[in-house]
Formats: C-alpha cells, sequence, structure tokens
C-alpha cells in the first residue's frame, strides 16, 4: 500500500517545465544521460505471450536521477501477474551510466553498471542475455519466486547522432555475484524525431513531438557456449510521444525472432520528469 | 552487501577517470565558429524549445536560475557555431549536459533565440561561474 502512495506522489508531483528528449527505446541504451538534478518517473507494464503457460503481465518502475552531467544513476522495482498463476514483486535493480568522454564525437561510449536482485519469476525481458528462453517463463510462480540471485550487469554503450538519427549499439555481460559463467547479449536501435525542426506554435499531437524507431535485441550465449544456439532475439518498432509539462508515452509492438522467443510481447511506457528534483529535496544546491 | 560495495567502488572508479576535464572543451574548433545560423533570425521557434529544455537552469528569461545567465556580453559576442557547439557538447564537468540528443535543426533554433538575448550590462562573466565563461574568448567574426 506504501509503494502505491509512492508511485502516485511520484506520478502527480506537478513539473514546472519539461526537459530532455525521451529516448524511445526499452530496452537499448543511447548516450544521453539524464540532466543533473532531475528525477524521471517511469512505469513500463508489458503483455506478454507464453506457450505451455499462461500469458503475463510484466511491469518495472523506474526512477532514474541525474547525478552529474555526465553519471545518471537509476533504481528500478520490477513485478509481474500471469494468467492463471499469481502476483509477485520479482526484486529491484540499481544502474549506473558514466559517460567516460566529455564531448561528443562519432560514436559515444557510455559504461554501464547495474547490480540486480531478482527472482527467476522476472519477465520483464530487460535484457535478454545468454540463454533466457521462453521455456523458462512457463514454470509457476511458486516455482520460480523463491529463487533469487544477485547479478552485475555491464554493458559497453556505443552511440552516434547522424543527420537527426540515433543509432545505438549495446553489448551485455551479466554475471551472477554467487558465481557461474558470464552471459552475454546485444540489442541495437535506430530511431528519428518525424520532425527535425520544431514549429513555432505550441502543440502536442505534431510530428516534432514524436520519435520512431526499431530496436532487436537477444541473448548470446555465455562463457560455457557462446553463440545463437538457444538463445531469444526479438524485433520491436518503438514509438515515444512527448506530451507537454515532461510527461512521455512510449508502445512497442514486440515479435519473437525464433522459437525460443515469446511470440508477441506489448511494452507500454509512461515516464514523467521531474526538473531540478535534486534542489527540491535539498540533494544539490 | 558485497555486490553493493563492488558497484559502488567500480562506479566511482570510472567516475574519477571520466569526470576529468579535458582541456580545451573551452574552445570550439574552427569550423564551429561559423556566423551564420542554418536556422535563420526567426526566434519564434527557439524561444518555445528554449522554455522547454533550458529555462529550468538558465531562467525564462535568461538571466539564470541554478545555470548561469544567458545575458552577458560573453553570449552576446558568440558565433552562433560557437554557441552551438556549447550546447551540442554541453560543458559535462561543469553541470551542462550535452543536447546533441535534439536534433542539429533544434539546437539551431535555440541558438537563434539566445542569440538575440540582449545582454544585461549588470551581469559581466568573472561574477560568475558561467557556461559562457567557456566560450572562446575572440569576437564574434563578421
Amino acid at each position: 500500500l506504501k509503494l502505491k502512495f509512492i508511485f502516485i506522489f511520484m506520478f502527480f508531483l506537478p513539473s514546472a517545465r519539461a526537459a530532455a528528449q525521451e529516448r524511445p527505446f526499452f530496452i537499448t541504451y543511447d548516450h544521453a544521460l539524464e540532466e543533473p538534478g532531475s528525477l524521471e518517473t517511469a512505469l513500463n507494464p508489458a503483455l506478454g505471450t507464453q506457450r505451455g503457460g499462461g500469458g503475463f503481465l510484466s511491469w518495472w518502475a523506474e526512477f532514474e536521477y541525474g547525478a552529474k552531467a555526465w553519471w545518471t544513476t537509476a533504481a528500478y522495482l520490477n513485478g509481474q501477474r500471469t494468467r492463471r498463476d499469481s502476483t509477485v514483486f520479482t526484486g529491484f535493480r540499481w544502474e549506473n551510466r558514466i559517460r567516460p568522454l566529455m564531448l561528443e564525437h562519432r560514436v559515444n561510449p557510455v559504461i554501464y553498471l547495474e547490480l540486480e536482485r531478482l527472482s527467476e519469476a522476472d519477465k520483464t525481458l530487460v535484457p535478454v542475455v545468454g540463454h533466457d528462453i521462453e521455456a523458462e517463463h512457463a514454470e509457476p510462480n511458486e516455482a520460480t519466486s523463491g529463487e533469487r540471485e544477485t547479478e552485475l550487469e555491464a554493458r559497453l554503450i556505443l552511440s552516434s547522432r547522424l543527420e537527426g538519427w540515433t543509432i545505438a549499439e549495446n553489448l551485455v555481460f551479466e554475471r551472477s555475484l554467487e558465481g557461474g559463467p558470464w552471459e552475454f547479449g546485444y540489442s541495437f536501435g535506430l530511431s528519428r524525431p518525424l520532425a527535425l525542426a520544431a514549429s513555432p506554435a505550441r502543440c502536442s499531437v505534431c510530428p516534432e513531438n514524436f520519435v520512431a524507431g526499431i530496436e532487436v535485441y537477444g541473448g548470446l550465449g555465455d562463457t560455457g557456449s557462446f553463440g545463437l544456439k538457444k538463445t531469444a532475439h526479438y524485433l520491436a518498432p518503438v514509438l515515444a510521444w512527448e506530451l507537454p509539462r515532461g510527461a512521455t508515452l512510449r508502445v512497442s509492438p514486440t515479435f519473437g525472432l525464433n522459437g525460443n522467443s515469446h511470440r508477441f510481447v506489448l511494452r507500454f511506457g509512461a515516464a514523467f520528469e521531474i526538473p531540478s528534483f535534486g534542489r527540491r529535496v535539498g540533494l544539490v544546491r | 552487501m558485497r555486490g553493493v560495495l563492488a558497484l559502488t567502488c567500480a562506479v566511482w572508479a570510472t567516475a574519477c577517470v571520466g569526470g576529468h576535464r579535458i582541456d580545451g572543451l573551452a574552445r570550439a574548433p574552427e569550423p564551429m565558429s561559423a556566423d551564420s545560423n542554418p536556422a535563420g533570425s526567426d526566434t519564434r521557434a527557439g524561444e518555445k524549445l528554449y522554455a522547454r529544455h533550458c529555462a529550468e537552469c538558465h531562467g525564462g528569461d535568461g538571466r539564470g536560475r541554478t545555470g548561469p545567465s544567458l545575458r552577458t556580453a560573453r553570449v552576446r559576442g558568440a558565433s552562433p557555431g560557437q554557441l552551438f557547439w556549447m550546447l551540442t557538447n554541453g560543458d559535462l564537468r561543469g553541470g551542462m549536459p550535452s543536447w546533441s540528443h535534439l536534433p542539429a535543426a533544434r539546437r539551431w533554433q535555440i541558438v537563434a533565440y539566445v542569440s538575440a538575448l540582449e545582454a544585461d550590462p549588470a551581469i559581466t562573466p568573472p561574477e560568475r561561474r558561467s557556461t559562457a565563461a567557456a566560450l572562446p574568448v575572440s569576437p564574434r567574426p563578421r
């Protein structure tokens, strides 16, 4: 109940102005970071099909804060509800993204480090690594929600801007702190605003407020069995709509590309930015 | 707990490397010192974008808020190319984010608006830490 109140509070806090242009991707990161002192809250539900089990609604709530202009830190809370099964909180993630280079380059690297403690019941598919396949999600929550692992995830984010296009590639490395092999994954994203220049008039439903793109992501096995064998891959068109006062809506119909993937996942995202949050709560002067 | 400590150390270690200021950040490369703005002199779209992306820090009137004033002689004297370069790269170490995620056309529109702001004689760059202070000191090319 307390969590519910926190969410409601965060999402409806009045915002003075909008700020950054939200990336449309759900999985892929580019090199844009949160503005220093700003807090972005987001809720990202996903409806997924499941062969051999009930369909599911998974979600993650996101609290992303611009600690510095070159460092963004974020906390995530994950959960899911499976049809003909139960609703479970699956764990948390703490993520950090750091820009090692202070100027823009043709290719801009970002170092991504994340600590996560998630149960095997997690179905957010963020990210897809190693041999994460659909069959693993068919097990009932009762069997999987008790199995929790603390994992370290690292990514090398490479991102470029070219004539209005954003091109981003992420290489994902993940390993349980309790041992086991390194697992690998990838994601690739391409996006562009529907209009590059802004119109003088204030508008909500105009091309400049929409960003469209596509992302592809999947697993690459692990240190013991690197490759595409027994891995899942997805293709997902994405669309983001920036609303006035810092709100962004996103949608992404996601299609499984092979027999190991969920056939279809429909992702939604609602994000809300609170500029100068750090100053308001006394984190920064 | 061990994981949290390990990640914290890793973040700070990377941050120490990442946060290093690069000499010459303040210098826009020669090609960026162009005196012409492809967005022209129409400031209406730029005003809208400024209100959306910049006013939170630089103030609705450009006189500064949490960020520095843009109504300085230094900003007024900067070429559109220099302002565009500053907007594109930001001053990450100094706290200004990069706005490269905005399409170039929109960055030029913001530059058109900022260039049109009248300088406020009451504010001089040395008295306040200024984004504009990071700009090259050479006079605006004609």
